[in-house]
């Protein structure tokens, strides 16, 4: 058996399994962000008449994949498997979602690296011929995240400038076996990352965590495929934030690679810095998978992007081990994706 | 993948500071300065209210106290202190209205986990160092001082 691989860390996927259709769901907060546009829904609070935080992020997933079954026009059983994965502790938004939809589930936990963890791991399912449809999902909450990761929400205390807002949302995309057609959006080529840690300890800080983890599997990717960073359109990192990004380009920059205006930062691009209370931008397994869902599939269905490297990034950080003293290690999962403008080829 | 060699984080992290913003430390004293003066003026206000209204100068410096911690409590229930500590930082954290928005916001907070697992327990998470301690050394300070009798 011919092995699908490329290089240390990446796996070819021959049939190129297709994005068939996403869905975005978001926040108040998100829903006045410059991609608002992009959104399937905007919630108009975060706790959307449940009785918990917690309650309303498993919600929020549900509502995502509603949508995105009633935009692909199908049935839960028509659904092989569904993968998915959140912020909380024992990943209990997606668990409980999972509990109220009939297809079979895989939680995952990637930290905000989620997204393209799912949709890499959706994708590989497809191509093996496991599933004829796979739901990749992923979300966070701002008010769950805060009260499990850091003080009660009504608490007054100072933020410095280096954190991020974490996503009030959640994306779905669904994922459907390819069938060699160059128009539509699909999945060619997936990375999975390593664990890297320079030692970062700010848990304010976590885009210095990450982007050690963002430059390592972009590089990585770009040799195991024999690549340039001008072979793609956008190659965008989860949610390294302003300063996370700016460290993630000298990172990359050292090592050789030198990406000028084709490297972006989902968590850039979700909020107006200026006129929103968001510091160095977005978070949360829900910054990339709405960015992505939203935002990035319009555009690669409308052929105004052509190839994208989604690099969903992660801090596996714990509030415990933090406290004992240890580190804060980061990851990133990369999904490179063609839509029509890409043409055929790759 | 092992942690990188204590070099190369060395110099990771050092440019990782080196590229980080410095906190407007000097906006943030001129806010605390502002709102921590601005909070003590009141209670200022409200104990001469209280000795005006008859009561000791020891039972009013209790009866003030005791006012800011209610209004504190009530700016915490209505989502206002947070948006006050936001902006003045230590200045809203110090006076004793800091201290009770860090015990009302966790008890508002946890009390979905229920009476006594969530508020009984929790209650304290963000104010228990300070009173563990707080007691500590009052109890040091005491026994030196019977000692030196």
């Amino acid at each position: 058996m011919t092995l699908k691989r490329m290089g240390r860390q990446t796996l070819y996927l021959p049939t190129a399994p297709i994005i068939y259709q996403a869905a975005a769901v978001v926040g108040p907060v998100e829903g006045k962000g410059p991609l608002k546009d992009h959104y399937d829904e905007i919630l108009p609070d975060a706790l959307i008449g449940q009785k918990s935080w917690e309650k309303a992020e498993s919600a929020i997933i549900k509502r995502a994949v509603q949508i995105v079954l009633q935009k692909a026009g199908l049935e839960q059983k028509d659904v092989s498997f569904l993968l998915a994965g959140d912020l909380l502790n024992q990943i209990a938004a997606s668990n409980f979602a999972a509990r109220d939809i009939n297809i079979p589930y895989i939680g995952l936990y990637g930290a905000c690296s989620t997204m393209a963890q799912a949709m890499a791991v959706a994708a590989v399912f497809v191509d093996g011929g496991y599933a004829q449809c796979a739901l990749a999902a992923a979300s966070s909450h701002f008010d769950s995240a805060e009260r499990q990761y850091r003080y009660p929400l009504e608490f007054g205390c100072q933020r410095p400038p280096t954190t991020q807002r974490t996503v009030t949302g959640a994306g779905a995309v669904l994922l459907t076996g390819g069938s060699g057609d160059i128009s539509a959006v699909r999945v060619t080529h997936v990375t999975f990352g390593m664990v890297m840690d320079l030692g970062m300890k700010d848990p304010n800080h976590m885009g210095a965590a990450m982007a050690p983890a963002a430059a390592h599997t972009i590089s990585q990717h770009l040799s195991d495929t024999g690549q340039e960073p001008s072979d793609y359109d956008l190659i965008i990192t989860g949610d390294l934030g302003v300063y996370g990004l700016e460290l993630c380009k000298k990172l990359l920059l050292d090592s050789g690679l030198e990406l000028a205006d084709n490297l972006d930062d989902c968590g850039i691009r979700i909020y107006d810095r200026n006129a929103q209370d968001v510091h160095a931008g977005g978070s949360g397994c829900a910054c990339s998978a709405v960015t992505f869902a939203g935002q990035l599939m319009h555009e690669l269905t409308a052929g105004r992007l052509g190839r994208l490297l989604l690099v969903s990034t992660g801090a596996l950080f714990s509030p415990t081990t933090q406290q004992q003293g240890e580190s804060i290690p980061g990851i990133a999962h990369a999904v490179a994706i063609q839509g029509p403008a890409a043409g055929g080829g790759g | 993948m092992p942690k990188a060699p204590q070099a190369v984080q060395q110099s990771y992290q050092q440019m990782s500071t080196r590229m980080a913003p410095r906190k407007p430390i000097l906006r943030n004293m001129v806010a605390a300065f502002v709102t921590g003066g601005i909070i003590c003026s009141v209670g200022q206000v409200i104990l001469n209210y209280w000795i005006a209204a008859g009561q000791t100068t020891k039972d009013a410096i209790g009866l003030a106290s005791g006012t800011l911690v209610v209004m504190s409590a009530l700016l915490t229930g209505f989502g206002v202190y947070d948006l006050i500590g936001r902006f003045g930082g230590m200045g809203s954290a110090l006076p004793i209205t800091g201290f009770a928005n860090s015990i009302v916001s966790p008890a508002m907070e946890y009390r979905r986990e229920g009476m006594v697992l969530g508020i009984g327990v929790r209650m304290f998470t963000v104010a228990g160092p300070v009173i563990v301690f707080g007691l500590a050394t009052s109890f040091l300070v005491v026994l030196v001082q019977q000692l030196l009798r």
